[in-house]
C-alpha cells in the first residue's frame, strides 16, 4: 500500500539495509522510518526478524510501519487452539501466524496498523513509545480521548482498547510493537478470537480479552494513511530525524539478504503450531447415529503440535475394537491437524472390511474427532 | 558444590588427605558427573553461575518458557540459552561465556528472578594459540559465524581455543570434520583442514552475504609454481563428508500408508503393458481445450483416459469389483468411482471422481479441477478420498514410460500412464510418421482377474483413445 501525500517523499531503498557490521547508512543519522509495501503477515514479521538480527542500532532507532491482509497473530508462547477459532480461520482463509514477541493474540486486517520500534536493548522503553503514539493521535485530532494504561494498552474513551503491545528482547537489540485499530472488521475480530475448543489444559500464555473500538467510530474522517503519517511525523520530530518514509519490499533479497528463508520459516507448521507449549485435551461429545445418541470421550496429550498420547472411549462394540485401536495408533505421533487426520483416516479405511455400515460409523467418528482440531 | 571442592583443595596443608577424601565421597554421590569430571580438571574447570541479567523497565521476575540447551551441552558466547517471558515481552537470554552447561536452575514455566543464577556453566581455561603460517585466502567471517555455528540444527562442538584458531585462519567450523567425541572439532582437525587447503586458491565470495568457499576441486583455477615441473601424482585423500544421519519417526498419514501398502503387497499382482497412439487424441484435445476454457475448466488428457476406462469397465465389470477378506465373495461395484493419484505435500493422495459412468468428459474435467485445487491445498475431504473402485495414476506428467503400479485395496486393478513421447511409427501404407505414443502399465489382482480379461479391457480402452470418435458410439 503506497501512501499518497504531497507532504512526504518516498525513497526507494537500494542497498541501505545491510549486513551485521555495516549497519544502516540512512540519509540522516539517528533514525529511520520504513514502511512495508507488502500486506503479507509472514513477510512483514520476517522483516522484523531481519532488522532484529542484522541491523546495528547503536547510533539509531528505527520505526517500521506495516499492515496485513486478514490474519490472526498469536504470541510466541501461546496456544492457537486456546486462542482462536481455527475452523473459522480455515473456512474464511484467514492466515495464522506466530510472532516472536510475547503477549496475546490479535486480529489484523487492512483497517489495523502495526508499529514496530527498534532500539538497542538499553534504550528499550515501551511507555515512551506509546506516549509518542498518543501524542501523535492528539496532534491529529485533539478531541480524541486516548491514553496509555499501565498494561501498555491504549484506551479510547477510557474503556475501549485500540492498541495492544508486545516486545522482543535479544542480546543487543530489542523491539516493541503495537497495533492500532483504525477501521478493522470488529465482527470478524470477535468471532475468530473466540475459541470453540473445550477441555484444553495448558500453561501457554493466555490472552486477556478486551472490548475494542475503531478510531474510525469516533471520527469517521480518519484513515490508516492519516494515522501512519501522523505517527511518522511525531517520531521524526521526537528523534530529530528526516520525516521521510522509506518504502521496503520484504521479498527483496538484495536489500534484505536471507529474508525469504525467514519468511518461509514463519510459515512452517513446525513454527506456527509446533511451537505450542505442551497441553492436554480432555473432552467429551455426543454423536447422533441412526436415532441414538452416543457419548464419546477423547483424551489427548499434545506436544510440539503432535498427538503424543491419545485415548478414545466409545460405547462398547459400536466399532470393532481392532479398528478403534488402529485409529488411536495412527493418530499417535500425528499432527493435530484435520487435513492430516482426513488423509490417515481415509487411508486406513482401505483396510477395513467393505461394509457400508462400518464405513459410515468410522467416518462419523473421524469427522467428530477432527472437530477437536 | 563443585566450588566448595575447589576451595578445600586449594588449601595447601590439607591437599593430600582431604583431596582423596573428598574425591571418594564424590565418587559415590555424583557418579553421573564423574564421567565428565576428569581428575586433572579439578583446578582447570571453574563453575560460574550465570545470573539472569536485567531485563529493563524495573522487571524482577520472568517465566522460563523454553530451554534451548540442556545439562551437558557445550555453549559458546552469544549462543541462545533460553527464552523467558515477562509482561508481553519475550526475551532471548544468550550466554556470556564459553563452556559446558552444568545445571539449569529452573524448569519450564517456573519463575526466574533477575540477578539470581539461571544456569551454571563450567568455563574452560582458554589458552592463546600462535597463528598458523599458511594463511588460507578466504573471505573474512563475522564473529558471530565462529561463535555459534549450527549445521541444520546440530551444534558444532569445539572448545574456545579451537574456535579461536579457526577464526584466526578464517575457517568456517561447519566445513571441518570433527574427529573428537560427538564429532567435536579438535585442534588436529583444524590443522588437517589447513594442510589440505595449502596451495589451493579459493574463489572470493561474490557478495557481502556470507557464502562458504567452494571446496570442490573444479573451482580451483591454478596450481602453485613448484608443482609445474612435476607430473602430478594423485594423492589419495580420505573422502571428507560431514553429513549426519537423521532418524525421524514414521507418523500420521505416512504410518497409514505403510499399513495400506503392506496389505497391498499381499495381493498377487500381475502386470500388463501396452503402447497407445494418441496422435488423434492430441489433436482432438487441442480443438476442445479453448471450448472448455470458455466454460472455465482446464482440460487435460485425464478426463479422456478416465471416461474411456469407465466405458471399458462397462464391458469388463470384474475390474471394478472388490474381493472380500476371506476371498469368498466378489462384489461388483455399480458406480465407477475412478481414483486419480495425486502427489501432494502430505504424500500420495488418491481422491476419486464419483460415478464416471454417468458423467460427460467435461463434467469429469470440471471435477478434476476441483479435486486438484483442494489437493494442492491439502484440503481434500473424506468424501473425496473414500469410495474409490478403480485407479489411474498419471505418473507420466513427472516422467517415465513403463511402471509397476501397486493396487490400492480394496480395489482389484490399477493403471499407470507414462509420458507422451513423439516417436516414429509405421502407418497402414508402410510409411513412417510422427506418432504421439504413451505407455500404459496395468496391474490386476490375479486371484479374480486373468490376463485375458485385462488384455481385452486394455485393448478396448486403447481403441477408444486411438480413435476418439469411436467413443461416441458407446457414450451414454
Amino acid at each position: 500500500m503506497v501512501l499518497r501525500s504531497s507532504l512526504k517523499n518516498y525513497l526507494q531503498l537500494s542497498c541501505i539495509l545491510r549486513t551485521p557490521k555495516a549497519g544502516l547508512r540512512s540519509t540522516t543519522s539517528g533514525g529511520l522510518i520504513i514502511q512495508s509495501i507488502s500486506n503479507d503477515v509472514y513477510q512483514n514479521l520476517a522483516v522484523e526478524d531481519w532488522i532484529h538480527d542484522h541491523m546495528n542500532l547503536e547510533n539509531q532507532q528505527v520505526l517500521f510501519l506495516w499492515r496485513n491482509s486478514p490474519a490472526v497473530v498469536i504470541g510466541r508462547h501461546q496456544n492457537p487452539w486456546q486462542e482462536c477459532n481455527l475452523r473459522l480461520l480455515r473456512q474464511k482463509n484467514i492466515k495464522l501466524a506466530r510472532r516472536r514477541s510475547g503477549g496475546g493474540t490479535v486480529y489484523h486486517d487492512l483497517g489495523n496498523i502495526n508499529l514496530t520500534f527498534f532500539t538497542t536493548r538499553k534504550k528499550y522503553e515501551r511507555m515512551e513509545n506509546l506516549k509518542l503514539v498518543v501524542k501523535a493521535l492528539k496532534a491529529l485530532r485533539p478531541q480524541l480521548d486516548v491514553h496509555v494504561t499501565d498494561r501498555y494498552d491504549i484506551l479510547l474513551d477510557r474503556q475501549y482498547k485500540i492498541s495492544g503491545t508486545a516486545a522482543k528482547l535479544g542480546r543487543a537489540t530489542a523491539y516493541h510493537h503495537c497495533t492500532l485499530l483504525c477501521n478493522a472488521d470488529k465482527f470478524v475480530l470477535s468471532s475468530v478470537l473466540k475459541s470453540p475448543y473445550k477441555g484444553l489444559k495448558s500453561n501457554a500464555t493466555p490472552s486477556v480479552p478486551a472490548s475494542v473500538k475503531n478510531l474510525f467510530e469516533d471520527d469517521p474522517g480518519l484513515t490508516c494513511e492519516m494515522l501512519l503519517g501522523a505517527i511518522a511525523e511525531e517520531y521524526a520530530m521526537h528523534h530529530q530525524i528526516d520525516h521521510r518514509i522509506t518504502l521496503i519490499n520484504p521479498a527483496d533479497e538484495a536489500v534484505l539478504p536471507g529474508i525469504n528463508d525467514k519468511t518461509k520459516e514463519l510459515q512452517t507448521w513446525e513454527w506456527v503450531y509446533g511451537k505450542t507449549p505442551k497441553f492436554s485435551v480432555s473432552t467429551c461429545f455426543n454423536m447422533v447415529y441412526k436415532g441414538s445418541v452416543l457419548d464419546v470421550k477423547v483424551d489427548m496429550d499434545v506436544k510440539h503440535g503432535r498427538i503424543e498420547t491419545c485415548n478414545i472411549d466409545l460405547p462398547e462394540q459400536w466399532l470393532p475394537p481392532v479398528l478403534c485401536s488402529e485409529l488411536v495408533k495412527s493418530l499417535t505421533g500425528s499432527k493435530l491437524c484435520p487435513n492430516e487426520t482426513t488423509a490417515l483416516a481415509t487411508t486406513l479405511l482401505r483396510l477395513c472390511p467393505q461394509d457400508d455400515e462400518l464405513h459410515s460409523r468410522w467416518n462419523l467418528l473421524c469427522e467428530n474427532v477432527k472437530m477437536l482440531m | 558444590v563443585c566450588i566448595h571442592r575447589v576451595r578445600s583443595c586449594s588449601s595447601i596443608r590439607f591437599i593430600k588427605s582431604k583431596y582423596v577424601c573428598v574425591f571418594d565421597k564424590s565418587a559415590l554421590k555424583f557418579s553421573h558427573q564423574q564421567r565428565l569430571f576428569r581428575t586433572s580438571a579439578v583446578s582447570r574447570g571453574q563453575i560460574v553461575q550465570f545470573k539472569l541479567s536485567d531485563i529493563g523497565e524495573g522487571i524482577t521476575e520472568v517465566t522460563v518458557k523454553e530451554w534451548y540447551i540442556k545439562e551437558g551441552d557445550s555453549v559458546s558466547q552469544f549462543d541462545s540459552i533460553c527464552e523467558v517471558q515477562s509482561d508481553k515481552a519475550s526475551v532471548t537470554i544468550t550466554s556470556r561465556y564459553d563452556g559446558i552447561i552444568r545445571k539449569l536452575h529452573y524448569n519450564l514455566d517456573e519463575i526466574a528472578y533477575v540477578g539470581k543464577p539461571l544456569v551454571d556453566i563450567e568455563i574452560d581455561a582458554s589458552k592463546g594459540v600462535a597463528p598458523e603460517e599458511d594463511v588460507v585466502e578466504t573471505p573474512p567471517m563475522s564473529h558471530e559465524e565462529h561463535t555459534h555455528q549450527e549445521i541444520k540444527g546440530h551444534k558444532t562442538l569445539a572448545t574456545p581455543a579451537v574456535r579461536r584458531l579457526a577464526m584466526e585462519n578464517n575457517i568456517k567450523l561447519s566445513e571441518v570434520v570433527g574427529t573428537g567425541k560427538d564429532n567435536r572439532i579438535l585442534k588436529e582437525d583444524i590443522l588437517n583442514y589447513l594442510a589440505k587447503q595449502t596451495g589451493a586458491i579459493l574463489p572470493p565470495s561474490p557478495k557481502a552475504e556470507i557464502i562458504p568457499p567452494l571446496p570442490k576441486s573444479e573451482t580451483v583455477p591454478a596450481a602453485p609454481k613448484d608443482k609445474a615441473r612435476e607430473v602430478p601424482v594423485p594423492v589419495s585423500r580420505p573422502i571428507v563428508f560431514s553429513g549426519k544421519d537423521k532418524t525421524e519417526p514414521v507418523t500420521g498419514f505416512q504410518k497409514a500408508m505403510v499399513k495400506t501398502m503392506s496389505a497391498a503387497l499381499k495381493i498377487p499382482h500381475f502386470g500388463y503393458c501396452d503402447e497407445i497412439d494418441l496422435t488423434q487424441l492430441v489433436q482432438l484435445r487441442e480443438e476442445l481445450k479453448p471450448l472448455a476454457q470458455i466454460r472455465g475448466v482446464k482440460l487435460s488428457f485425464m478426463p479422456f483416459f478416465i471416461k474411456a476406462a469407465s466405458l471399458g469397465l462397462l464391458q469388463y465389470p470384474i475390474l471394478n469389483a472388490s474381493l472380500d477378506e476371506s476371498c469368498q465373495h466378489v462384489t461388483y461395484k455399480a458406480s465407477h468411482n475412478i481414483g486419480v493419484a495425486m502427489d501432494t505435500e502430505q504424500g500420495l493422495i488418491v481422491p476419486n471422481v464419483k460415478n464416471v459412468q454417468v458423467c460427460s468428459v467435461f463434467e469429469i474435467a470440471s471435477e478434476l479441477n476441483r479435486l486438484q485445487s483442494l489437493g494442492s491445498a491439502g484440503q481434500l475431504g473424506t468424501n473425496d478420498l473414500t469410495g474409490g473402485t478403480f485407479t489411474l495414476s498419471n505418473i507420466g506428467t513427472i516422467g517415465g514410460t513403463y511402471t509397476k503400479p501397486v493396487i490400492l485395496p480394496p480395489e482389484v486393478a490399477i493403471g499407470a500412464l507414462g509420458k507422451i513421447q513423439v516417436l516414429p511409427r509405421f502407418n497402414g501404407k508402410g510409411e513412417v510418421f510422427k506418432a504421439q505414443i504413451m505407455n500404459v502399465s496395468w496391474s490386476a489382482d490375479h486371484r479374480i482377474i486373468d490376463g485375458a480379461t485385462m488384455a481385452r479391457f486394455s485393448n478396448l480402452w486403447k481403441s477408444y483413445l486411438e480413435n476418439p470418435a469411436s467413443m461416441l458410439l458407446d457414450l451414454k
